[in-house]
């Protein structure tokens, strides 16, 4: 992320992951591909930035800040924008034409809000999964 | 296991190496609202009691949801007896409100609720939890908040020792004191101790951040000091308030314990990969 690095190598550009790859790393040279979760994990989120739909989603739920979405950032999977859900354990790629922010902590609440939509949609892979093993 | 020298002698890791996720794309079109499909459909406004004097965890628990399923968003638990696994595995937006103590492993496998504790809990209390707020009033056993994923997690007096054992997300915060390897190998998320910390705090931890208001007995393997940022300063003034633990001499006294990452072996290939590139 902007202003943050791991491993030695100091990331300044937001868009770093996308227009190199972020294939830095000894390992990732190797294997030549990024290793997509080592990013900041730690960085706080700007209330500031909140989107109209996080902020009913949280009057919905009964939350005073994003609580769980503030470990939710955006990432970069194989070259693409991505948000991990881990209820599938697996990277979501932002669609190409979605025009990304050019700052991290927008880019990290549109996350948030995509995330939202994509768990609570009827076509997410969990819903199949209730569906089979939900025992009450 | 005679006779046997590989795991690929028995048959496993034949799989070629290859894409390491599940790979899916956002269908905007398909987005769904605040709730997941399958959650039931219930009102804050609307309240019920129960009675747990007598009735064993399963009864209790499946109690709970007939009472969801009629709605209710607000539910109080009067007489719960300490007793084991019960307030568990709610992935729903809820209002529960226990009045007394719970046992072992309560509130465990949470994904919405907002839950309040008048009392005390056990050991492995919050366990795995995904999302909500879970407030205990009084004290905590042992492995408070182990595994969990997110959500915010309260005890308002002092907890047991490893607190946040193996935490994968979210914050525990902790109004007393903590006991012994408190954040041991946390991987993400954050910790508040308003009190002190036993020892080895944060021993191995792979990633998040434990800020600390007391004394600490001492660190773990590869948990290091690091200095308070003004955005840590603004989010734990922040946080402390929701929940009125916001000591009155203010935040600025927290040390902010990071991992030093020396235990990171991210750059270590695994077996089959130097077998693919060597």
């Amino acid at each position: 992320m902007a202003g943050t690095g791991y491993k030695g190598v100091e990331i300044d550009d937001v868009d770093h992951f996308l227009k190199g790859g972020g294939i830095d790393s000894e390992r990732e040279k190797v294997i030549g591909q990024h290793i997509g979760y080592r990013y900041d994990v730690n960085l706080l989120p700007d209330y500031e930035r909140i989107t109209p739909f996080l902020k009913g989603y949280l009057e919905f739920m009964g939350w005073d800040d994003l609580n769980w979405l503030e470990d939710v950032h955006m990432g970069y999977d194989d070259g693409k924008a991505a948000v991990f859900d881990r209820n599938i354990n697996g990277w979501v790629a932002i669609p190409d034409e979605y025009e990304l922010p050019s700052n991290q902590q927008d880019r990290d609440m549109i996350a948030r809000e995509l995330l939202i939509k994509f768990q609570m949609s009827p076509d997410h892979p969990l819903v199949v999964l209730n569906k089979a093993y939900r025992k009450y | 296991m005679a006779g046997v020298s590989t795991s690929h002698e028995m048959g496993l890791h034949t799989e070629p190496l290859k894409g390491r996720d599940i790979k899916t794309m956002f269908k905007l079109e398909n987005e769904g609202g605040y709730a997941y499909s399958f959650a039931r459909d219930v009102d804050f406004n609307k309240r019920a009691e129960m009675d747990a004097e007598g009735k064993e965890a399963p009864e209790i628990n499946r109690e709970i949801r007939e009472l969801m399923d009629q709605g209710n968003g607000t539910i109080v638990i009067r007489n719960p007896g300490a007793k084991h696994s019960i307030v568990v595995g709610i992935l729903n937006r809820m209002n529960i409100i226990v009045e007394g103590s719970l046992g072992y492993f309560g509130c465990g496998l949470l994904d919405g609720p907002n839950v309040r504790i008048s009392g005390r809990v056990g050991w492995s209390f919050g366990e795995n939890m995904m999302a909500g707020v879970v407030i205990v009033e009084k004290n905590a056993g042992s492995t408070f908040g182990a595994a969990i994923r997110g959500g915010d997690l309260i005890c308002r007096g002092s907890v047991g020792s490893r607190t946040g054992i193996d935490q994968k997300g979210g914050t525990i915060i902790v109004g007393g004191d903590t006991g012994a390897f408190t954040g041991f190998m946390m991987q993400r998320g954050r910790m508040i101790i308003c009190g002190n910390a036993g020892k080895n705090l944060g021993d191995s931890m792979y990633d998040g951040t434990i800020y600390v208001g007391g004394e600490i007995r001492d660190l773990g393997v590869d948990a290091v000091p690091e200095e308070l940022s003004d955005s840590d300063k603004a989010w734990l003034a922040r946080k402390l308030s929701m929940y009125e633990l916001l000591p009155e001499n203010g935040v600025d006294h927290f040390t902010k314990i990071v991992a030093g990452k020396q235990l990171w072996s991210y750059d270590n290939l695994e077996p089959s990969e130097k077998k693919l590139v060597l």
